[in-house]
């Protein structure tokens, strides 16, 4: 056994592992099943692919204005371009665009530097995205002060409601989801069955259900004069609905937080909201965020469900457009934009947080 | 270090003063008529079986754990429920737990300066200033921006003492800082453990660390089941112990 030793100079892996060809071997033609399935999806993605891009793009009419420039048997998106103000804006007045523009413009330069990492003010302009933009947005859009024209509720629609209700639930259901899930820990049995309760009854309804019940049998109960109004009783419905979602989350990070952590923090004279503040749930929230999110990409989902209830968000515009009589047979492209526009936001949702879950790691954990 | 043992700075009223303390855990009796009282600058090594009830005790001193009967004084201050006081006391105890819990999503220094930057409101200069003094006295100021997960055991320990020692503390809690540590740690932080107390710091430690005790304490408490059996001056309490129960711990705990 010990012969002499003799030192090895590194020499290059086995050609048959590396490359193009290890790597078929390695991930498609590894075992017979393996390359069963290969053979499988290769027959599926040559079947499927080409039609689609041709009825998307290379047979598809993208420049016209009404129908009559939709002759090549393809897609139809001159469709979209035809009423996306409507997809956009709703019935929200042409000549106050602006305002909404505006509102777009606020998310987007707020949002846009979350994604990257060299940027130094991130913290700050999260802030101003959580607490400023709101505002801003409630006074811009609904008007009625600073000079500018009221616009009803009633004329919003389109993208601009979908980010609205998606926006207002995200901001609202967090904290309050935060709040309900401390609540449900705590050592006080009012505030816990409270909270409990809370939880309970919201998350055994379906949200469809809320959205009626506020819509139909709340005005129902209020006095007569007291008629408020329909976007607000859904946005309520929403946040509360997805915040008891929210709670179940969070506290789900909370348990998995040792009691040590909050000794500790209690033994350093931090007082209770101080420690779950600065100790407890940075950590909490940090573990749970993949569940966090999505809760978020849900609630944006759901916010289709609005239509119900005679709110005209994107879904819902789109599917007024594609009746139409003035368009023969656009409900495909209409229901694909509608999916892709949601699409690019939730993957946009969970992107972020991919980068969010890499920054916070620590990665020390024990 | 004999003379301290027989002579503890003089005092100005107790540090920790305990008084027919009771407690239970539901229906089960945990704690059982406990007193004890503790000078200023005293170091008081308690030790006793498994589940004898010595971390509950020292955990009822800065409220972790709530008495149901008796007396707690601490620094003169009663504990009861109200809020305020339990707050000013936790401002004078410092603890240290078994599994340092230090908090991994801070990084050492910011660890240290939690508590002094939100409860005692130091400026944060001032705060990492401080911070960074008593980091170089548990002889680890080069780790200041790592994060507790990328130090060893018992550098994270002695990251804890320093973590207490920068609130000032004027008593200092241990509740088996040692015994989760690989042998060639734990003499680390019990230097500086020594140290603390030769500094005078007031010290409640519970430890098997039998050298330590010799070494520095002035009295040694045995619990068994609740109660305190026994407590007496090191060189006593292992030469010539009273009663049987710590006999037999000492034997148990020497044998080995
Ligand atoms: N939260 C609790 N609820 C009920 N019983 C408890 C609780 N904490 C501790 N006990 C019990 O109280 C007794 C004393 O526990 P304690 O932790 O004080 O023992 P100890 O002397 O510190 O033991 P060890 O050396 O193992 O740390 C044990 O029998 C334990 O099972
Ligand atoms: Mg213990």
């Amino acid at each position: 056994m010990r012969g002499e030793f003799k030192e090895i100079v590194a020499f290059a892996p086995p050609a048959s592992t590396t490359g193009a060809i290890g790597w078929l071997r390695q991930n498609l033609l590894s075992s017979p099943f393996n390359v069963l399935m290969t053979i499988f999806s290769a027959y599926l993605i040559l079947k499927l692919v080409p039609p689609v891009l041709d009825w998307a793009v290379f047979s598809a009419d993208f420049i016209g204005k009404d129908q009559s420039a939709c002759t090549s048997g393809g897609a139809c998106w001159v469709f979209i371009g035809a009423r996306l103000d409507l997809f956009i804006y709703g019935f929200y007045p042409f000549d106050q665009y602006w305002r909404v523009n505006w509102m777009f413009a606020l998310l987007a330069f707020t949002f846009v530097p979350q994604f990257f990492d060299a940027f130094p003010y991130k913290k700050l302009f999260g802030l101003i995205a959580l607490i400023v933009v709101p505002v801003v947005a409630y006074v811009l859009l609904l008007g009625g002060s600073f000079g500018l024209q009221p616009v009803d509720t009633n004329k919003w629609g389109g993208l601009m409601l979908t980010l609205v209700l998606a926006y207002v639930g995200i901001v609202a259901a967090l904290p309050i989801g935060v709040i309900l899930a401390l609540g449900r820990q705590s050592k006080m049995p009012v505030i816990r069955t409270i909270c409990i309760c809370f939880i309970e009854l919201w998350r055994g309804v379906p949200l469809i259900s809320v959205l009626f019940m506020a819509s139909v049998m709340l005005p129902l109960f209020l006095p007569e004069g007291m008629n408020f109004n329909k976007l607000l009783r859904a946005l309520i419905g929403i946040v509360m609905f997805q915040s008891a979602y929210m709670a179940e989350v969070v506290r789900g990070g909370l348990q998995a937080i040792p009691r040590g952590q909050s000794e500790a923090a209690s033994a350093l004279g931090l007082s209770y909201w101080k420690s779950m503040g600065l100790v407890v749930l940075p950590q909490a929230l940090k573990l749970v965020i993949p569940g966090i999110v999505n809760t978020f990409i849900a609630l944006f989902k759901d916010t289709t469900l609005v239509l119900i209830i005679g709110l005209l968000d994107i879904l819902a515009s789109v599917q007024s457009a594609i009746v139409d009589p003035a368009w023969r047979q656009v409900s495909t492209e209409g229901y694909v934009f509608a999916a892709f526009s949601f699409w690019v936001f939730c993957f946009g949702i969970s992107r972020y947080s991919q980068a969010l879950e890499r920054k916070l790691h620590t990665g020390h954990k024990r | 270090m004999s003379d301290t043992a027989t002579n503890p700075a003089s005092n100005n009223g107790l540090a920790v003063e305990i008084k027919e303390m009771h407690k239970w855990y539901g229906d089960f009796h945990v704690l059982k008529d406990i007193n004890l009282a503790v000078e200023q600058g005293e170091r008081i090594v308690i030790c006793g079986p498994s589940g004898s009830g010595k971390s509950t005790m020292i955990r009822c001193i800065n409220r972790l754990e709530e008495h149901q009967q008796g007396q707690i004084l601490v620094q003169g201050i009663e504990l009861t429920d109200d809020v305020k006081k339990i707050d000013e006391i936790r401002r004078e105890v410092g603890m240290c737990f078994q599994h340092f819990n230090l908090f991994p999503h801070l990084t050492v220094l910011e660890n240290c300066t939690l508590a002094p930057i939100w409860v005692r409101k130091t400026p944060k200069a001032l705060a990492e200033e401080n911070a960074m003094k008593y980091l170089e006295r548990v002889k680890i100021p080069e780790q200041a921006a790592k994060f507790p997960g990328q130090l060893s055991g018992g550098q994270q320990q002695r990251v804890a003492i320093a973590r207490s020692l920068c609130m000032n503390p004027k008593i200092m809690l241990f509740d088996e800082p040692t015994s989760a540590l690989d042998p060639e740690m734990i003499k680390e932080v019990l230097d500086v453990m020594v140290e603390l107390a030769e500094d005078g710091m007031t010290m409640l430690c519970v430890t098997h660390e039998m050298g330590f005790a010799k070494r520095v304490a002035n009295r040694v408490i045995f619990m068994d089941a609740g109660q305190i059996v026994e407590e007496n001056e090191p060189n006593e309490f292992f030469n010539n112990p009273q009663n049987d129960r710590t006999k037999l711990f000492l034997s148990q705990i020497l044998a080995h």
